[in-house]
């Protein structure tokens, strides 16, 4: 069953591009694949598409279901669809996943075309500014010359900012949500122990775990359970699992008996169950290595001097791994370029997560600012 | 949209062209007004989540902080102007935003309702607190921190350094030139740095 306002039942598609991509790591893909989601329809004018960059454990799947997984319901399917505020009605959005992705497009677990294996470690580094390359040429494919608005949360944020800076000249309006123009160290250190984790697992095999038949499942399993506790905050951790213990009382045991262990191992076990750890690392570091002010000296208003659409940010006030603090940034940096900047400080106890909810105030901004977006 | 007769006299003050910060901006009516009357490049500063979706709404920049924390983010004299529309009343730290609004504006344009116009005055002869056009609100549930006179805002000014470039007075809507400390409910005033 589908929800009112549901996009409804949706199947991603594939792109296939032959024209070599050059990377910011100095590597290149000869060829690549990036599978999507597109829902609403695009207009004559060809003016009203809005692309939705996902996260660190995001996909192509953004809004509806599958007729075969009735229960895979997008992962932003709380915000687009019609009649919500990014209307499908009116808009024409596309989700795309990422390169070096495990949801279909061309990643460590695919197929490497040169030699029929599975890319494994052998798969290059990938950028956020290769990811909106990547993305501007399915743009060109789906015959869209300008975007409407770019739109994405944390490490989507990331790339919606990019793409104001990469292609000005494609993209009217950018959304960056609970996003950073650069990560802090202690978000770098974060990033760090999951990594770590992942990369000491006897499993891992250098990243060639597919030819021995395993996955680095511990690994990636204490990786997403050291993300889980910096997307909470610590009110909301307190207020869901307190310190209530499983069985009522201390029974002395490395077993589960707090509910926040029982949390988080289940969501580490369910993350290490679907979830490409070799993805898991490269994503990472696009984060870590994302800071387009360091080629005009750290000075983040200078890089943000070319970028022209109209902007909104959005931050949460209980968001310690995004800070409001770290939006901010981004809005004085535009504001001295004197460009059009909107910003919301959403008083939200959900922490990092908040921006995947659909808090009142949050939905009522974005969806009074895509009304405002003009289309033919 | 109700019609605020201060902004047609902050809309003499503003250049086109210009760019301007509205601290308090409401629902961002009077950035609207300028950015339609006078092309200015504006931005509004509010705290309040409802009124920040209506600016969204009415197409205005807005900014969401806290004014009583200062504008830190803000660059010295990045603005032309730096409005504050009935707002300074509501704000504990008077002088450190008066501070704030000259360090990053040009000039402030300040306008607040006269504690001590006669009406104002009468009602306390009277043995009530004031509710008028100007003070809206009951005693009880006024968002008003700060009662002031315009006698009071221009010592604050000279103590503080802060030169008073033109000041009008208002008794709801009429021009007033003689006494307005006494038959002024609303001051507006162009503020400079000495």
């Amino acid at each position: 069953m589908t929800q009112p306002g549901s996009v409804g039942i949706v199947a991603p598609q594939r792109a296939r591009f032959t024209e070599p991509l050059p990377l910011r790591s100095g590597g290149r893909l000869d060829e690549y694949e990036l599978v999507y989601e597109t829902y609403g329809q695009l207009n004559a004018a060809r003016d009203n598409a809005v692309l939705v960059c996902h996260a660190l454990s995001g996909s192509h799947h953004v809004a509806g279901t599958y007729a075969d997984q009735p229960d895979n319901l997008g992962w932003w399917d709380n915000l687009i669809g019609p009649g919500k505020p990014l209307d499908t009605r009116k808009f024409f959005v596309i989700g795309v996943n990422n390169l070096g992705g495990c949801h279909g497009s061309s990643g460590p677990s695919a197929l490497n075309p040169a030699t029929g294996r599975r890319w494994g470690a052998d798969f290059p580094f990938v950028t956020v500014e290769d990811w909106v390359d990547a993305q501007a040429r399915l743009m060109d494919q789906l015959g869209i010359e300008r975007l409407a608005a770019v739109v994405g949360g944390s490490l989507g944020g990331m790339q919606a900012l990019s793409w104001t800076l990469q292609y000005p000249e494609r993209v009217r309006h950018a959304a960056v949500i609970a996003s950073a123009p650069k990560l802090s160290a202690q978000n770098i250190a974060f990033n760090e122990v999951a990594r770590q984790a992942i990369l000491t697992d006897p499993d891992f095999h250098s990243g060639h775990y597919y030819d021995h038949g395993v996955v680095p499942a511990r690994g990636l399993k204490l990786a997403r359970m050291v993300g889980h506790i910096t997307y909470l905050s610590d009110d909301s951790m307190g207020e869901k699992f307190g310190r209530s213990l499983r069985h009522g009382k201390a029974v002395y045991s490395y077993d589960v008996e707090f509910e926040i262990e029982s949390y988080l191992r289940y969501q580490g076990d369910k993350f290490a169950g679907f979830f490409d750890a070799n993805t898991y690392l490269l994503t990472t570091k696009a984060l870590d290595y994302y800071d387009p002010a360091f080629a005009h000296g750290g000075d983040l208003a200078q890089a943000l001097a070319v970028a022209s659409a109209r902007f909104l940010v959005v931050s949460f006030t209980t968001d310690w791994r995004f800070a409001p603090e770290r939006s901010r940034e981004i809005v004085y940096a535009l504001l001295h370029n004197q460009r059009a900047v909107s910003y919301a400080e959403i008083d939200c106890p959900a922490g990092h997560d908040s921006f995947l909810l659909d808090d009142p105030r949050y939905h009522g901004v974005l969806g009074a600012w895509f009304d405002r977006i003009e289309v033919r | 949209m109700i019609y605020r007769y201060d902004f047609d006299v902050i809309a003499q003050w503003i250049a086109p062209g210009e760019r301007v910060l509205d601290l308090g901006c409401g629902d961002g009516s009077l950035l609207r007004h300028l950015m339609d009357a006078r092309q200015v490049h504006g931005y509004g500063v509010e705290n309040a989540p409802e009124n920040l979706l209506a600016c969204v709404k009415n197409g205005v920049n807005v900014i969401q902080i806290d004014m009583e924390k200062g504008l830190a983010g803000f660059e010295d004299g990045f603005f032309d102007h730096v409005i504050m529309s009935l707002s300074l009343q509501a704000i504990h730290n008077t002088v450190g935003i008066l501070a704030e609004m000259l360090r990053v504006g040009r000039e402030a344009v300040v306008s607040f309702p006269n504690f001590g116009y006669w009406r104002h005055r009468q009602s306390i002869l009277n043995g009530r607190m004031p509710v008028s056009e100007s003070l809206p609100h009951q005693w009880f549930n006024t968002p008003n921190v700060r009662f002031f006179t315009i006698a009071d805002f221009d010592a604050l000014c000279a103590d503080n350094g802060i030169a008073v470039r033109e000041r009008l007075a208002f008794d709801e809507g009429t021009l007033i030139l003689e006494e307005p400390n006494f038959l002024a409910s609303v001051a507006v005033y162009r503020l400079g740095r000495n």
